[in-house]
């Protein structure tokens, strides 16, 4: 309760989730992101477009710390976060998935879950075995049953079809109350049926939480988005709400395809 | 084979398997009808050398960190008993009593194994194999070449355990069951805490690190720590392994028998704490046996072709090749019945 008040107080003073300050990111000569410049307000949901190779995935490892940026500073709720490792921005409130499910095979989707949850927590070094009644064993059980895996929770992972991967991947994602999403391609592979349940999530999920969703689906993408940031070979190329940026005639020829009406 | 599956059914414990009650009936009440030679030999020495591969297989097999060093560690753990207790050499022997000096060793051994954690965590795969088994030589040659602390060449003998409540420690019965109860604990232990949040946080670092980090945990930190708690088991072991040879030297250390813990682990199978054991026991009985079958030249032929023939056959050791054969024969049952049709 006191984080939602937090972070109401937060918005109202306009304080962003997230900022990125001259961000640039070099594979040894190739320049993947270039002065990246990026705000996000708290509770605020982008989503980032571009073609394949455009930084999109790069910008996210440069956010979490997979890959720290060449040059630059990342804010997170205007604390300077890019020189903290990974797990510590994790524990600000950051979370994110990956455009290829990386899950753990050898254990139980429960498992998987409750590691998250707890990983946001105190006791992750405990020697002793969680109990029936653990707060974060409920708090696996929930989020398992909103991701619509309470029927396989003790299934082990390597059992589970795409689509439930997933959505695992997501559940991981929303485990030990987040702050900040950032969601790559959630979407890939996935059934008409199964686009409809994630949407469904996405739009379901607490107003503080705010995300940033790479998604090459243009439907999921514009459905959950309220602004969107068009990215072309390592650089923010537009940006503005899901209307501007589908009739932006640069757009259409770049993205879209020049025959886009 | 029924009666006793509905037994263990319907106890408190449902999970116990038969098979388990009738091996532990028969680890209790084996010096009851075991020789002597049998009872310290073959059942004391594969408890130990079977406690310091577990600490191999949780690393390995839970932490996907395949060691070498950690008959290293219960080598430092066996050389601190000698060098802070007492011995016959006349070199060192500070005579402390034998609890303290236990408990130094152990705990010394640990920080040890923490140490070659913090070291070697950072690499993956056959880079961690390579780095800790340099760290094996290296431990192998130092205590070698110095004179001063570990006696070098000569290393150290009449290292005894205590005796206490009359009992003379290193008497094989006595110390069969002492052997067992260091087994057991760490083996139940480690049962225990495979699916404790540290265990579980430690197979999934094993699956995947990136995306463990990604989930807010200090994978590095958890590594280190696992270590710590391999080294907890391995010192102990090293204590029971100076006690039961009454001597510790470099050979006692040596790359040989470095490599000899690695097969044990691999050959019993990684992925259950019971596969150690059995490796142990196969190991010990091939080392024991082997000189009846062949020349004493060519015994550790016997043995190499016998692990080898385990590895091919059956990757994830004996344990892996038992669980095939059951799987089988129930898949058969299974099906049997149902062939008529139906489900």
């Amino acid at each position: 309760m006191l984080r939602t008040d937090a972070l109401t107080r937060l918005q109202s003073t306009g304080q962003y989730a997230l900022e990125l300050e001259a961000v640039s990111r070099h594979f040894g000569a190739l320049v993947a992101l270039a002065d990246i410049n990026l705000t996000v307000k708290a509770g605020e949901r982008r989503a980032v477009l571009g073609s394949n190779g455009a930084g999109k995935t790069t910008l996210f490892n440069a956010i979490t710390g997979d890959f720290p940026p060449t040059t630059g500073r990342v804010r997170l709720f205007g604390e300077d976060v890019t020189d903290l490792s990974i797990h510590e921005r994790i524990r600000r409130g950051l979370r994110r998935t990956y455009q290829i499910s990386l899950l753990f095979d050898g254990l139980s989707v429960v498992d998987n879950v409750y590691l998250a949850c707890r990983g946001a927590s105190r006791g992750r070094l405990s020697l002793r075995r969680p109990k029936p009644d653990d707060a974060m064993t409920h708090a696996a059980e929930t989020l398992l049953d909103a991701v619509h895996l309470g029927a396989e929770r003790e299934s082990l992972v390597s059992e589970l079809s795409h689509g439930q991967q997933r959505q695992l991947e997501i559940a991981l994602a929303l485990a030990g109350a987040p702050r900040f999403i950032l969601f790559d391609e959630p979407a890939a592979g996935l059934s008409p049926t199964e686009r409809s349940e994630l949407i469904e999530i996405l739009q379901s999920l607490p107003t503080h939480i705010g995300f940033i969703i790479i998604e090459h689906d243009m439907d999921v993408a514009l459905r959950v988005a309220e602004s969107v940031t068009m990215m072309h070979n390592g650089r923010i190329f537009k940006e503005g709400n899901p209307e501007e940026i589908e009739n932006d005639p640069e757009v259409q020829e770049l993205y879209l395809g020049g025959g886009h009406a | 084979m029924a009666d006793l599956s509905l037994i263990a059914g319907k106890s408190r414990l449902p999970n116990i398997h038969p098979a388990a009650l009738v091996a532990a009936v028969f680890l209790l009440f084996y010096p009851a009808f075991a020789s002597n030679f049998f009872i310290f030999q073959v059942g004391a020495y594969t408890l130990v050398l079977g406690t310091i591969a577990l600490s191999l297989m949780m690393l390995a097999g839970y932490g996907g960190m395949v060691s070498l060093s950690q008959l290293t560690v219960a080598g430092l753990a066996g050389y601190l008993m000698a060098i802070l207790g007492e011995n016959s050499v006349g070199v060192m022997g500070l005579g402390w009593p034998w609890w303290l000096t236990a408990l130094t060793a152990i705990l010394a051994a640990s920080v040890f194994s923490a140490l070659i954690g913090a070291i070697s965590v950072r690499t993956e795969g056959i880079y961690t194999i390579m780095i800790t088994l340099a760290i094996a030589v290296a431990f192998f040659y130092f205590v070698r070449q110095n004179y001063v602390i570990f006696n070098g060449f000569t290393g150290y003998a009449g290292v005894e355990p205590p005796v206490l409540f009359g009992i003379y420690w290193r008497d094989p019965t006595p110390f069969y069951y002492l052997s067992l109860a260091v087994a057991a604990f760490f083996f139940f232990a480690v049962l225990y805490g495979a699916r404790s949040t540290f265990g579980l946080s430690l197979q999934a670092i094993r699956d995947n690190p990136r995306r463990m980090r990604a989930i807010g945990y200090d994978v590095t930190l958890h590594r280190i720590f696992a270590y710590w708690l391999a080294g907890l088991i391995a010192g102990t072991a090293g204590v029971l392994m100076v006690w039961f040879n009454g001597r510790i030297s470099p050979g006692s250390v040596g790359v040989d028998i470095v490599i000899d813990i690695l097969v044990i682990a691999v050959v019993g199978g990684m992925r259950h704490p019971i596969g150690p054991f059995i490796g142990a026991l196969a190991f010990v009985l091939l080392e024991n046996f082997a000189i009846d079958l062949i020349d004493r030249e060519r015994f550790n032929t016997v043995i190499g072709l016998a692990f080898l023939l385990v590895v091919l056959f059956s990757p994830d050791g004996l344990l892996g090749l038992w669980m095939r054969i059951k799987n089988a024969l129930k898949l058969k049952r299974r099906t049997l019945p149902e062939s008529g049709g139906g489900q």
